[in-house]
């Protein structure tokens, strides 16, 4: 790989070592692992584990964003397949096999309504994907009915709450997911028509690519992610919330691509400096709950804590500061 | 090709603007196909609901259409969907068709004014249900049925603080940030708490009444805390629902380790209280129909009622439960 890639993932590394090294002196306990009940267990497992739903759409975010495009339905996206998954356990004896399979067809059929609008119709992507941002979190309530459907379902718990040799099966699912976009991104052609497609529309459509696929497929493979996270979130609380799972985690995942180091300007895209970022987000999550931040104080921290990281992703303001430092020095 | 873009741009919005008018026709139809059929000298009462979209209201609806049933009162009912200006456009429509009386269930606080003031000068009594309204002259509604969110806190602070025998360590899940309830809520709890000097608060966070994120602050309380927490307070059922699978899958028995009382009284509360998972919940009814009706009668029959009629809320606990589980409408 080459350095300059590198180099874009370094900011948002420092800010979560930074982020990390702050617990290490002030919140007692913060790094403990321990082996509980033959379980990993801890603040850090914590994190990892919380962070997963968005690290899983910001997974899907991130192609998204590399065409150009944005995608705020996902939120909505993981409400309706929890729904669709807690109804089918619910109303049907179908094995955990169909119902995954089922839901997650469902998320990956309104993701692909997505990709229908913005690309073959051509719909700008903010509106298309806000009709089913509106749209889909009431269809999660008409499945449901607007209550909180709890599922009793041991092996559709371990999804969520599973351990799978000491680690949270959860986390081991993010990493399937991660290894399997990153393998077909770097090994065919795929990463590289998205990035043409993002980088110029116009001249990838001459070169021959078939941008509208491309497009279709992105919007299609986010909704699967988002129904993906649906999944290990309900199964988390055991129940499927129509009215807020997922709420808001659109904004959150959009968040992690942008510290990441992925631009909106479409083109370049950091796969593993989404997962950083979803990881900056969530452990300052983690560690204004732990160290018990009063309300009114949290979001401010969390969006000082942003601030400073989009600042010194800008290459313009790290030259002028340097050039500044540079003139105090001589 | 830009050319065919274009019409098949136009075309969508033309379809999109035809469906709204569709819904909007359907919604205005529905609400007056019950005008007719108004023999004798039947009291007609127009209702106006901020929102059914969840279980709350969904009972407070039924409670307000079942009463009406039983006492053959004629009710037009308008759901609002969260919607001021629709609450507004009903009140109008209820104005025009000269009904005996308006009950309100106001999406929010304020704006009330001009469309109350229209209500009056036409003679009609309006009844505001589970929310107040801000207006500068109180002579605008008759009274408001409510329940009083600093009684629920202090009914749940004294319970607490008996089983707790006035000393230990409670840790706080608020609802939604400068939500009335949240902030009512924490006063009257700290009302009663702030008597006890053994008794301490030690955390306070917002888990946003979601159950998800009640689970998550949980955890991170128990990380930093641990074994340090005898009790739970949280502003809603959902949250605590939430805190008794983390304080669970930390290896703690929940209502046992760690006591816990929340706010609401859903029936998944009653559920939980049943299986001995909680100990205790204070109810905030939406039954608010016969109480709404019984006021009315008051009103017409020129006696005086105060401003505010304070629903009875009474406490539940895991010990009596199992008795008023199956009477439980919501």
């Amino acid at each position: 790989m080459k350095k300059k890639n590198y180099s874009s993932l370094l900011w948002p590394l420092i800010t979560l070592a930074a982020i990390l090294v702050f617990n290490l002196i002030f919140t007692k306990g913060f790094f403990n692992i321990e082996i509980k009940n033959g379980h990993l267990f801890g603040s850090i497992i914590d994190i990892i584990k919380r962070a997963v739903p968005v690290m899983i759409i910001a997974i899907g975010m991130t192609m998204v964003i590399a065409t150009k495009g944005i995608d705020i339905s996902v939120g909505s996206i993981i409400a309706i397949s929890g729904a669709i998954a807690a109804i089918i356990i619910l109303n049907t004896g179908l094995s955990l096999f169909f119902v995954i399979f089922l839901s997650l067809a469902v998320a990956f059929l309104f993701g692909a309504f997505n990709g229908l609008l913005i690309s073959y119709i051509g719909i700008q992507p903010v509106v298309a994907t806000l009709i089913l941002m509106v749209a889909g979190r009431g269809v999660a309530q008409l499945i449901t009915n607007g209550y909180v459907l709890y599922i009793d379902h041991k092996a559709f718990e371990y999804l969520g709450i599973g351990f799978f040799l000491g680690i949270p099966f959860s986390i081991i699912i993010t990493l399937i997911v991660y290894i399997i976009t990153y393998a077909v991104t770097r090994t065919t052609a795929i990463g590289l028509l998205i990035q043409a497609v993002g980088g110029n529309p116009r001249a990838s459509y001459y070169t021959g690519i078939n941008v509208k696929s491309i497009k279709f497929f992105v919007y299609a493979f986010s909704g699967l992610c988002a129904g993906i996270s649906g999944l290990i979130i309900s199964s988390d609380i055991k129940g499927a919330d129509p009215s807020f799972a997922g709420l808001w985690v659109e904004l959150d995942a959009i968040l992690a691509v942008v510290i990441g180091g992925t631009p909106f300007t479409g083109g370049k895209y950091y796969l593993f400096g989404s997962i950083i970022g979803s990881l900056i987000i969530q452990s300052l999550t983690t560690t204004i709950l732990t160290r018990g931040v009063p309300v009114q104080y949290t979001l401010v921290v969390k969006a000082i804590v942003v601030f400073i990281v989009i600042i010194f992703q800008s290459a313009e303001f790290r030259q002028k500061v340097l050039r500044g430092l540079k003139r105090k020095i001589q | 090709m830009k050319q065919t873009l274009k019409i098949t741009k136009v075309v969508t919005v033309v379809i999109a603007i035809l469906a709204l008018f569709a819904i909007n026709a359907m919604l205005f139809a529905s609400g007056e196909t019950e005008e007719k059929a108004a023999g004798g000298k039947k009291l007609v009462v127009g209702f106006s609901q901020n929102d059914t979209n969840n279980p709350w209201g969904t009972a407070e609806t039924e409670s307000v259409k079942d009463e009406a049933a039983k006492r053959g009162i004629e009710l037009k009912y308008a759901d609002a969907m969260t919607k001021q200006a629709n609450q507004i456009k009903a009140i109008r429509a209820f104005i025009a068709q000269d009904v005996d009386a308006i009950f309100l269930a106001p999406q929010v606080e304020t704006g009330w004014e001009p469309v109350l003031k229209e209500a009056k000068a036409a003679g009609i009594p309006v009844f505001l249900l589970d929310r107040g309204v801000d207006v500068t002259d109180d002579s605008l509604y008759v009274t408001l049925l409510a329940s009083d969110f600093v009684f629920e806190g202090e009914e749940a602070g004294k319970w607490l603080a008996e089983e707790m025998n006035y000393k230990g360590n409670i840790v706080e899940l608020q609802g939604t940030p400068g939500a009335s309830p949240t902030i009512d809520r924490k006063k009257g709890f700290e009302n009663i708490i702030n008597k006890y000097p053994d008794l301490k608060i030690i955390k306070s966070q917002t888990a946003e009444y979601q159950m998800g994120k009640g689970k998550e602050l949980m955890e991170a309380f128990l990380k930093a805390e641990g074994e340090n927490i005898d009790a739970v307070y949280a502003h809603n059922d959902a949250m605590a629902l939430g805190a008794i699978q983390a304080i669970e899958e930390y290896g703690l028995k929940p209502a046992e380790d760690i006591i816990i009382v929340s706010v609401d009284a859903i029936k998944d509360a009653f559920e939980a209280m049943v299986a001995q998972k909680l100990n205790c919940t204070v109810e905030c009814t939406p039954l608010l129909g016969p109480g709404a009706f019984d006021a009315l009668e008051k009103h017409l029959a020129g006696e005086k009622l105060p401003k505010w009629i304070k629903s009875e809320d009474q406490v539940f606990t895991k010990d009596t439960a199992a008795d008023y589980i199956d009477s439980r409408k919501y």
